[in-house]
C-alpha cells in the first residue's frame, strides 16, 4: 500500500446521498480477477449512456471539475461489500473521499487500500459544496497528521476521526496482514484455549 | 454489569487488542466465492505465503453462475474464468470446495446453514455483505472486503474495530400474509438505510421468537440494509433443533455439550445497547418498496411520501430516485402492473420460501405476459422441492424451478430484468441497476411476488389468503 501524505487537491463534487457500492461500481463490472482497471468503469451507468457516449452532465465527465478528492452526499458507499468500490474510485485517481456519513464496509475497505474517508458534518459538507460550487478551482487540504480538513482561502476547518492504529498504517503504508503475522504467536496460543465440545 | 450477547461472542475471540478501538478476532468460519477471492489468493501469491486454516474455509461459486444447464460449461468467458480461478485456487491451497453440481452447491448463505457449518456463538466472515444471515444462529457474522479475505486466509484473524451495540425489539403476533421480511422492510423504512451504520443489531421480542431459523435468517440477512455491520439472534431451542444432526454440526455427547454452552449465549437483563427501538408486531404490513435504497419502503396501503415530506438536502436523491422508478411522490403502488416476479437470493430462497409459495399458488395460472423466475437456493433446496413435488406446483401454474445461484438478484449472469421494467423481487437490494442496467426492482415478501405473479400487479396478499 503507498503511504498516504497530505492532499492540497481542488474536488470533484457530487452531492447524491446514498450513493450506494452498485452505482460506484456496478456488478458486471466485477468479473476481472486483479485489482487493476476498475477506474475506467467507475460510476458506470451515471457516466456513460447505454450506448457508451459520455453523459455530459455528470461531474466527471466536466472537464471543469478535477482533483484528487471526492466529495459526496451522505450515507457514502452502502451496499455491497465490493472492494472493487475502493479500487476504481482509487485507480481513477482519488486520495481522498469526503462525505457526512459512510457505509462500515466501505470505510474499511478504503483504508485497506490507502484510499481516505473523511468523515466531516452536515455543516461542513454543505460549505464544500457551496464553495466549489461558487469557484470550481477552490481547494480542499486534507492533513492527516494533525487529521484536519480545510477549505483553503478561508477560515473553515473541521478535525475528523481515524484510529491510532489505521492512521499509523496509512501514513507508512503498513497494511492488517503484516501486523497480524507478527502477532502469529498469539493466535496459536488463541487457538489452543478456544472452545471445543 | 451485564453483557449483551454480541459482547460476549466479540469478547471469546479477542485474540490480541490493537488499540482503543480495534481488535485481532479469531474467525471460526470463513466462506468463499468466485467474485471477490481471486485478487485475495493473488495477493497470497505475491506475498509468498499461504492459507494458515484451510479447513476453516469453504468454498461456492454462486454470484455469477447461470441457472440453467449447469452441467454445461458456462458460456460466459469472464465467468467461467472466475469460476475456473476458485476451483483452481482451492486445489492449490487446500480449501474445500461445493463446486456446480455438487450436492451441497448453492449461495453460500443458504449452504452454511443448511449443512451445519453455521452454529451459535461462531465469528463467520465472507467476502459479501449479506453474511449477517448467519446471524439469525447467534453469531457475529458480517460482510468483508477482499483485501480481508486475503487476511482471514493467511491469519485466521481479522482486525476489527468494535460496532457500537443495538437492540431492535418487536412484540406481538404477525398477522396473516404478513412474513418476516415484511418485518425487516417495516424496519428499514423506519430508520433508513443508514440508520444502523456503525452497530451490530440484536433482534429480539416474541415476534422474532415466534419464527422459524429460516424466517430468521431473512432478517439478519438485510441487517446490512440498514447499514448495520450485523444482526443476531440469541439461540433458542428452536436453533439447537435446526442445528441438531446436520453434516458439520457437533454429533451426540459433543452436541448435548454445545447446546450446554450455547445456552450461555443471550444478553444480561442488565447489559446496556448503546441504542433500543421497540416496534409492535401488528403495526406491521405487507410492505412494498418505491425507490431506489431499501429504506424506501412503504405498506402496500400506504402511499409514496410527498415532496413537502422530504427534507431539504435529501429532496434532489427522492427525485432522482422517483424518475428511476418512474414513479410519483404520493402515489400508491397497489395495483401497478409489474413484468417480472424474482423469487429467490439468499434472503428468500430457502426451502419454506418456496413451500409457502407453492401453498399458495397452487391451482392458479400466472398472469399473461409477466416472466417468473423461482431459483432455488442450492442444490439441496432444489432437491427438496422435487421431492415435495413444488417444482411440478410451480409449472403448472406457468413457473418453473431453475438450479441454484445468485441469478437476478445482482444480475451477474444471464439473469437479468431489461431496462424500464418492473421487477417485483424477493431479494434485498433495489438499488439502480441492481436487477440489470435500467432495471426497476420493488422489493417484497415471497408471498407478496407470488401474489404479483398471478394477478400480474402489485396486489395485497391479505385480500388473497
Amino acid at each position: 500500500m503507498e503511504k498516504f501524505n497530505t492532499v492540497v487537491s481542488t474536488v470533484v463534487p457530487l452531492p447524491i446521498s446514498d450513493v450506494d457500492t452498485d452505482q460506484i461500481i456496478p456488478a458486471r463490472f466485477l468479473k476481472a480477477t486483479t485489482r487493476e482497471g476498475f477506474g475506467d468503469n467507475l460510476f458506470r451507468d451515471w457516466r456513460y449512456d447505454t450506448d457508451g457516449n459520455p453523459k455530459a452532465d455528470f461531474v466527471l465527465n466536466n472537464s471543469e471539475y478535477s482533483g484528487e478528492i471526492l466529495v459526496a452526499g451522505k450515507n457514502f458507499g452502502s451496499g455491497s461489500s465490493r472492494e472493487h468500490a475502493a479500487w476504481a474510485i482509487y485507480d481513477y485517481g482519488f486520495k481522498v473521499v469526503v462525505s457526512s456519513f459512510f457505509a462500515d464496509i466501505f470505510k474499511n475497505n478504503s483504508l485497506n487500500n490507502g484510499l481516505l474517508p473523511v468523515q466531516v458534518s452536515e455543516e461542513f459538507l454543505e460549505s464544500i459544496f457551496e464553495k466549489v460550487e461558487a469557484d470550481k478551482s477552490t481547494k480542499l487540504k486534507v492533513d492527516l497528521v494533525a487529521q484536519t480538513i480545510s477549505i483553503e482561502g478561508t477560515d473553515l476547518s473541521e478535525s475528523f476521526e481515524i484510529g491510532s492504529y489505521k492512521k499509523t498504517c496509512l501514513l507508512n503504508g503498513y497494511d492488517d496482514i503484516d501486523y497480524i503475522l507478527d502477532n502469529k504467536d498469539k493466535i496459536l496460543e488463541y487457538e489452543k484455549n478456544s472452545i471445543k465440545f | 454489569m451485564g453483557k449483551t450477547l454480541f459482547e460476549k461472542v466479540w469478547e471469546n475471540h479477542v485474540v490480541s487488542s490493537v488499540d482503543e478501538s480495534t481488535d485481532i478476532l479469531y474467525i471460526d468460519n470463513h466462506f468463499i466465492h468466485e467474485v471477490t477471492s481471486p485478487q485475495a489468493f493473488a495477493g497470497l501469491e505475491k506475498r509468498g505465503i499461504g492459507v494458515l486454516r484451510p479447513e476453516k474455509t469453504v468454498a461456492t461459486p454462486d454470484h455469477n453462475v447461470p441457472t440453467i444447464n449447469q452441467h454445461l460449461p458456462i458460456r460466459e468467458a469472464l465467468s467461467a474464468k472466475q469460476v475456473s480461478k476458485l476451483t483452481e485456487n482451492c486445489e492449490k491451497y487446500g480449501v474445500n470446495l461445493y463446486g456446480l453440481q455438487h450436492p451441497y452447491h448453492g449461495i453460500v448463505h443458504i449452504i452454511g446453514p443448511e449443512l451445519g457449518i453455521t452454529q451459535p456463538g461462531m465469528t463467520i466472515v465472507c467476502g459479501d455483505s449479506h453474511t449477517s444471515t448467519h446471524g439469525a444462529f447467534g453469531t457475529i457474522a458480517f460482510g468483508i472486503g477482499t483485501s480481508e479475505v486475503e487476511e482471514v486466509l493467511a491469519t485466521q484473524c481479522l482486525l476489527q474495530s468494535k460496532p457500537k451495540t443495538m437492540k431492535i425489539q418487536i412484540d406481538g403476533e404477525l398477522a396473516k400474509g404478513v412474513l418476516s421480511k415484511d418485518i425487516i422492510l417495516y424496519i428499514i423504512s423506519q430508520i433508513s438505510s443508514s440508520g444502523g451504520t456503525g452497530y451490530f443489531v440484536e433482534y429480539c421480542g416474541s415476534a422474532i421468537r415466534s419464527l422459524s431459523m429460516e424466517a430468521r435468517m431473512t432478517i439478519c440477512n438485510m441487517s446490512i440494509e440498514m447499514g448495520a455491520r450485523g444482526g443476531m439472534i440469541a439461540p433458542d431451542q428452536t436453533t439447537f433443533d435446526y442445528v441438531e444432526g446436520r453434516e458439520f454440526a457437533p454429533q451426540g455427547e459433543s452436541f448435548n455439550n454445545a447446546v450446554a454452552y450455547w445456552k450461555t449465549l443471550f444478553s444480561d437483563d442488565d447489559a446496556v445497547f448503546d441504542k433500543e427501538l421497540y416496534y409492535k408486531a401488528e403495526d406491521i404490513e405487507p410492505m412494498v418498496t418505491y425507490g431506489t435504497n431499501p429504506g424506501m419502503g412503504i405498506k402496500v396501503t400506504g402511499t409514496i411520501p410527498e415532496l413537502s415530506e422530504i427534507t431539504e438536502t435529501g429532496k434532489k436523491s427522492f427525485m432522482k430516485s422517483l424518475d428511476y422508478m418512474g414513479f410519483k411522490p404520493g402515489e400508491s403502488l397497489y395495483g401497478k402492473s409489474v413484468d417480472w416476479v424474482f423469487i429467490g437470493s439468499c434472503t428468500n430462497a430457502r426451502i419454506e420460501d418456496l413451500r409457502m409459495v407453492a401453498e399458495f399458488i397452487k391451482g392458479k395460472k400466472k398472469a399473461e405476459g409477466v416472466n417468473v423466475l423461482v431459483i432455488p437456493g442450492s442444490k439441496q433446496v432444489e432437491k427438496q422441492a422435487i421431492e415435495e413435488g413444488i417444482d411440478k406446483v410451480l409449472e403448472e401454474a406457468g413457473f418453473k424451478l431453475r438450479e441454484p445461484g445468485c441469478s437476478a438478484c445482482l444480475g451477474m449472469n444471464e439473469d437479468k430484468v431489461p431496462r424500464g421494467e418492473y421487477c417485483i423481487s424477493t431479494s434485498n437490494r433495489n438499488f439502480e441497476g441492481r436487477q440489470g442496467p435500467g432495471a426497476r426492482t420493488i422489493l417484497a415478501s415471497p408471498l407478496m411476488a407470488a401474489a404479483a405473479a398471478i394477478t400480474g400487479k402489485i396486489t395485497d396478499i391479505r385480500e388473497l389468503v
